[in-house]
């Protein structure tokens, strides 16, 4: 019974027991059923996010590039589709074993290495970057039976900006490049980042950088579906690309040809612009660059080679260097004294030869003088005594005042990147230059040389262009623009560029008229005759020359001064006289007289743009008009 | 016919109808997700897990034929068998992904550690039946030796995910029996004290398991990946699931191990918070079976045993469950009748057949 009795209370504390854990079960599971609760309720949201962004990714593509044509539609920027090798570091079993073997398969070459280094050194580890470009069909196909030997390796189609016309107005163009640092915070400043997701180029120079939110178009993406291995299992979404827009430019590839060719060897820029409308017909910065050595990264030889090279073939001459105009300058002084009635047109000079001022004497480059000269004479002979005293009636502010309101000192606002200011003298020009207190004043010395061009005067070359297209219009102001259209290649809309003047500047237009006249005098019996000699047309122009050194008083004989110390040569011209469909300013570096130098290349872009007429080689050097033997001056040796 | 009748109708009358019902919802939830889960792979798994079942199922009904008192003889030469065997494994054992937990027969490699999650439950079911009315503290003492000798082995291996279930086993046979709450207490503030002391006793992978518990985004491409990831999935489930063979975390490959250890994952991805309730609800319907079981079962062995088996099962899931939602560490414990695997199905198997042959047999023993 007491055996019984125990088992009773056994079996009593076993189901105690059991029941207890019963309820430990049930505490458990409705403790797991919390958790559950708390993620699959409260918490879905959040995991649903989380789950989303772990299998959706967003896959940019790259839109197409806008092309570039001249004003006939001649293509000068394009894109084209090729093969390219690249690696992605990241994957690669070893960077330098995977290159040897590559090597072994397709040809690449110490200078592709060097490339891949520095693109490497430029970006993300994970990044795919290219080790060869442009792989001929064969090369893909070995590869492709090799592929399994290199993880991280890869062929991609990709598509390649290419310039036709190489060299051609390569400074206009400018080029694309793969984006840096810089361009990333660039990009962001414009609120374009997430367009530019994928992208791997951007426009570094002319009208590429200038235009490049209309050239880069649109970036489309592909939501895909990827598993946690990060392979793309089917595609989601597909929101294609829209291409971006095409430039339809107002520049003449023939006339740039033309004109590029004219410089020869030479060093030098010219611009050439419809004055009606301020279109750029040819704008040449000589020598140039091939824009295409840099679309895929340039190698590290060309680099070395177009930095180092004394020429500066990268430099914009055209909108960036900034020279003394010399006499090119006279004709809009002429102009500054009719318009504000400080001269007539027949008020004449007696010129001994020089003029005194205080204790100087400025010397004229005709020993004894050019006689009684009148206004239109001082511009035809290039007087400079005649504006020696000019300069001095007018006082430099109101020389300043009228040529900056000709655009000079300031820029034109073209629509390629990098344009200099240049430099309009003027006492308060002087006090923001100068920092120390004895160097900010102005002395009406200094006036005088500015009279003639020289002195603290200096412009660019399309600024000088772009005052004489101002005064041909008679004194409407148009922004000078290479782009004429902003096509959109899906809708084929297109836009024009500014066809309307940006400000009226007052001038009298006998005035201009007079300052045409004599421009042309300049072209049939001055400076600018002999270039001119038997041309057709009728055609204006205004010789100059800059001086690149002081002589301090000895004779400027340019055969004994070093080719890098010679004279800038300076031709301004348009054509024809009466209805101008051209203007031109041209600017030799050490060229030495305007006349023989510069004028010769606006004779053959005149013939070419007027006529049709192609010339046979560069432009010849032309002697220096008789009338312009040169003498060594103070404040500037060499007028002609 | 009449004999084939009288057989299979004698077979039936030893199967515990709720219980298997339950099992075999269980079952059919484990075939689908396993389907979904392995999809891309074809039917070769759900072909396998198929089989796996067939032959557990069979296993069961075997053992649900066999008397208690027949198991009861087996309980002293398993024990025996795989204590030796344990000692082989640490002597000459396979090292299979740093452990070192299989013995090569020549013929078969087994895990003797699966043997233990069985034999341990009979073993001291046995020791306290046979010593059932002269029960002293002393037996405790023994038996808790019985239970500690082979989990130091297991846990060598090293097995986190076996030591705990056989030491579960042992312990509810133990607690079952009637140790006293003192001295559980006491044994307990001892555990917990000498809590630092087997820190340092685990391996380096197991530390970082329950840190990385403590906080998964500390390693989120490491050992917290799993979790991180089956949260995801459970979490983005929601309270109706995202519907099956439509989890993205799951057959987009995020989910590790996904048709064993983290099936759970998966199906709580597929089905929600509803399909959790459900699958907890069968497991609650299976536990409760179980321990009504054991209440009714006529000897302290029986009773012992049937108590043990139950409780395990609910280890299984619990810890399964708490893993994969990212409230216990890591360790590697498949969830019952769902996670593809043949091995422990079949152990399970032999302890729902266990608890069935307790069940079907207990009018035999009283007459």
């Amino acid at each position: 019974m007491g055996d019984f009795h125990h088992n009773e209370q056994d079996l009593e504390r076993f189901r105690s027991r059991v029941l207890i854990a019963g309820a430990g079960v049930l505490l458990l599971f409705a403790l797991l059923f919390a958790r559950f609760f708390y993620l699959q309720v409260l918490q879905h949201e959040y995991y649903t996010t989380r789950a989303e962004s772990n299998r959706i990714s967003l896959v940019p593509i790259v839109p197409n590039r806008g092309n570039i044509v001249d004003r006939n539609g001649v293509i000068l920027a394009r894109n084209y589709s090729a093969f390219t090798l690249e690696i992605t570091p990241a994957k690669t079993l070893g960077l330098e074993e995977t290159i040897d073997g590559l090597a072994e398969i397709v040809e690449i070459q110490v200078k592709d290495r060097r490339r891949f280094k520095r693109l490497l050194e430029e970006s993300k580890n994970f990044e795919s970057i290219p080790i060869r470009t442009r792989l001929t069909d064969e090369e893909v196909a070995r590869f492709a039976a090799n592929r399994y030997r290199f993880p991280g390796v890869e062929v991609k189609a990709r598509l390649f900006r290419q310039y036709p016309e190489g060299t051609l107005a390569a400074h206009a163009i400018g080029y694309i490049s793969r984006i840096n640092a810089k361009d990333v915070e660039w990009i962001e400043e414009n609120g374009h980042t997430a367009n530019y997701k994928g992208s791997e180029h951007i426009g570094k120079v002319g009208l590429e950088q200038h235009y490049e939110f209309e050239l880069h178009g649109t970036t489309g993406y592909e939501q895909v579906e990827v598993d946690a291995g990060g392979r793309a299992v089917r595609v989601l979404s597909h929101t294609p690309p829209i291409p971006g827009n095409n430039l339809t430019l107002t520049l003449d590839t023939k006339l740039q040809q033309v004109a590029e060719a004219a410089f020869g060897t030479r060093r030098g820029s010219l611009v050439a612009l419809d004055p009606s409308n301020g279109a750029v017909l040819a704008l040449v910065s000589a020598p140039a660059f091939d824009p295409n050595l840099f679309v895929d990264g340039i190698r590290f030889d060309d680099w070395d080679e177009l930095n180092n090279n004394p020429d500066k073939p990268m430099l914009n001459r055209a909108i960036y260097s900034a020279h003394p105009p010399g006499s090119t300058f006279k004709p809009l002084m002429a102009l500054a004294a009719l318009t504000q009635g400080k001269r007539t047109t027949t008020q004449a000079i007696a010129d001994p030869g020089y003029f005194n001022f205080g204790n100087h004497r400025f010397m004229d480059d005709k020993v004894g003088g050019h006689g009684m000269v009148d206004m239109w004479k001082s511009i035809v002979v290039s007087c400079n005594t005649y504006y020696y005293q000019l300069a001095n009636d007018m006082g430099i502010d109101n020389i300043a005042r009228f040529m900056g309101s000709l655009g000079l000192g300031s820029r034109t606002e073209i629509d390629i990147p990098g344009e200099a200011t240049g430099v309009l003298p003027s006492p308060e020009w002087k006090q923001r230059r100068f920092k120390k207190r004895e160097h900010q004043k102005w002395y009406a010395g200094e006036t005088i040389s500015v009279g003639i061009g020289q002195g603290y005067n200096a412009y660019t070359t399309l600024q000088m262009a772009h005052a004489l297209a101002n005064v041909l219009n008679y004194g409407r102001v148009f922004r000078p623009h290479i782009v004429n259209t902003i096509q959109d290649p899906s809708s084929g809309e297109e836009r024009k560029v500014e066809p309307q003047p940006v400000r009226q500047v007052a001038l009298k237009p006998e005035h201009v008229d007079f300052i045409k006249r004599a421009m042309a005098g300049v072209n049939k019996e001055g400076t600018g005759a002999r270039a001119f000699a038997g041309a057709p047309y009728e055609s204006g122009g205004k010789t100059g020359t800059a001086q690149v050194f002081s002589l301090k008083g000895q004779k400027y004989v340019a055969g004994q001064v070093k080719e890098r110390l010679r004279d800038h040569s300076w031709f301004v011209a348009f054509a024809p006289v009466e209805q101008p469909r051209i203007v031109v300013a041209v600017m030799v570096e050490n060229g030495g007289f305007g006349a023989a130098s510069a004028a010769p290349i606006a004779r053959q872009v005149f013939d070419y743009y007027l006529l049709g007429k192609l010339p046979g080689g560069p432009a010849p050097e032309v002697e220096a008009p008789e009338d312009g033997p040169q003498q060594a001056l103070e404040n500037g040796h060499g007028q002609d | 016919m009449d004999r084939i009748k009288r057989w299979a109708r004698q077979i039936l009358a030893h199967l515990d109808i709720p219980l298997l019902l339950v099992i075999l919802v269980l079952m059919v939830f484990g075939l689908l997700t396993i389907y979904s889960a392995t999809a891309s792979g074809g039917f070769a798994k759900l072909d396998n897990q198929l089989v796996n079942m067939a032959v557990a199922l069979g296993i069961m009904v075997a053992v649900s034929q066999t008397p208690p008192q027949k198991l009861m003889r087996f309980a002293v030469p398993l024990y025996l068998t795989g204590l030796v065997l344990l000692v082989g494994v640490a002597l000459f054992g396979i090292v299979v992904n740093g452990s070192r937990r299989w013995l090569s027969l020549g013929f078969v490699r087994i895990q003797p550690s699966e043997i233990m999650k069985i034999a341990m439950p009979l073993m001291l079911a046995w020791y306290f039946h046979k010593y059932e009315s002269v029960l002293k503290l002393k037996h405790f003492a023994i038996a808790t030796g019985i239970l500690l000798l082979p989990i130091v082995f297991i846990l060598k291996q090293p097995d986190l995910g076996t030591s705990l279930l056989v030491g579960a086993a042992g312990f509810f046979v133990i607690f079952l029996a009637g140790l006293p709450w003192k001295i559980m207490f006491g044994l307990g503030a001892a555990a917990g004290a000498a809590l630092p002391f087997a820190w340092n006793m685990l391996h380096d992978y197991q530390r970082r398991r329950v840190l990385t518990l403590l906080d998964p985004s500390s390693d989120p491409l490491g050992a917290g990946y799993h979790i991180i990831q089956s949260t995801i999935a459970i979490g983005s489930g929601g309270p109706f699931g995202k519907g099956w063979l439509e989890g993205t975390q799951t057959h987009l490959e995020f989910i590790p191990e996904k048709h064993t250890d983290f099936i759970f994952a998966v199906f709580s991805e597929e089905w929600g918070l509803l399909g959790n309730g459900i699958l907890l609800l069968l497991f609650i319907l299976l536990i409760g079976r179980g321990l009504m079981i054991a209440a009714a079962a006529p000897t302290l062995f029986s009773r012992l045993l049937a108590g043990s088996i139950t409780l395990v099962l609910f280890i299984y899931a619990f810890v399964n469950m708490g893993m994969v939602s990212g409230i216990l560490p890591v360790v590697g414990v498949p969830l019952p009748f769902i996670s593809y695997g043949g091995t422990a199905l079949v152990t399970l198997m032999l302890g729902v057949g266990m608890l069935m042959s307790i069940h079907t047999h207990r009018m035999l023993v009283k007459k």
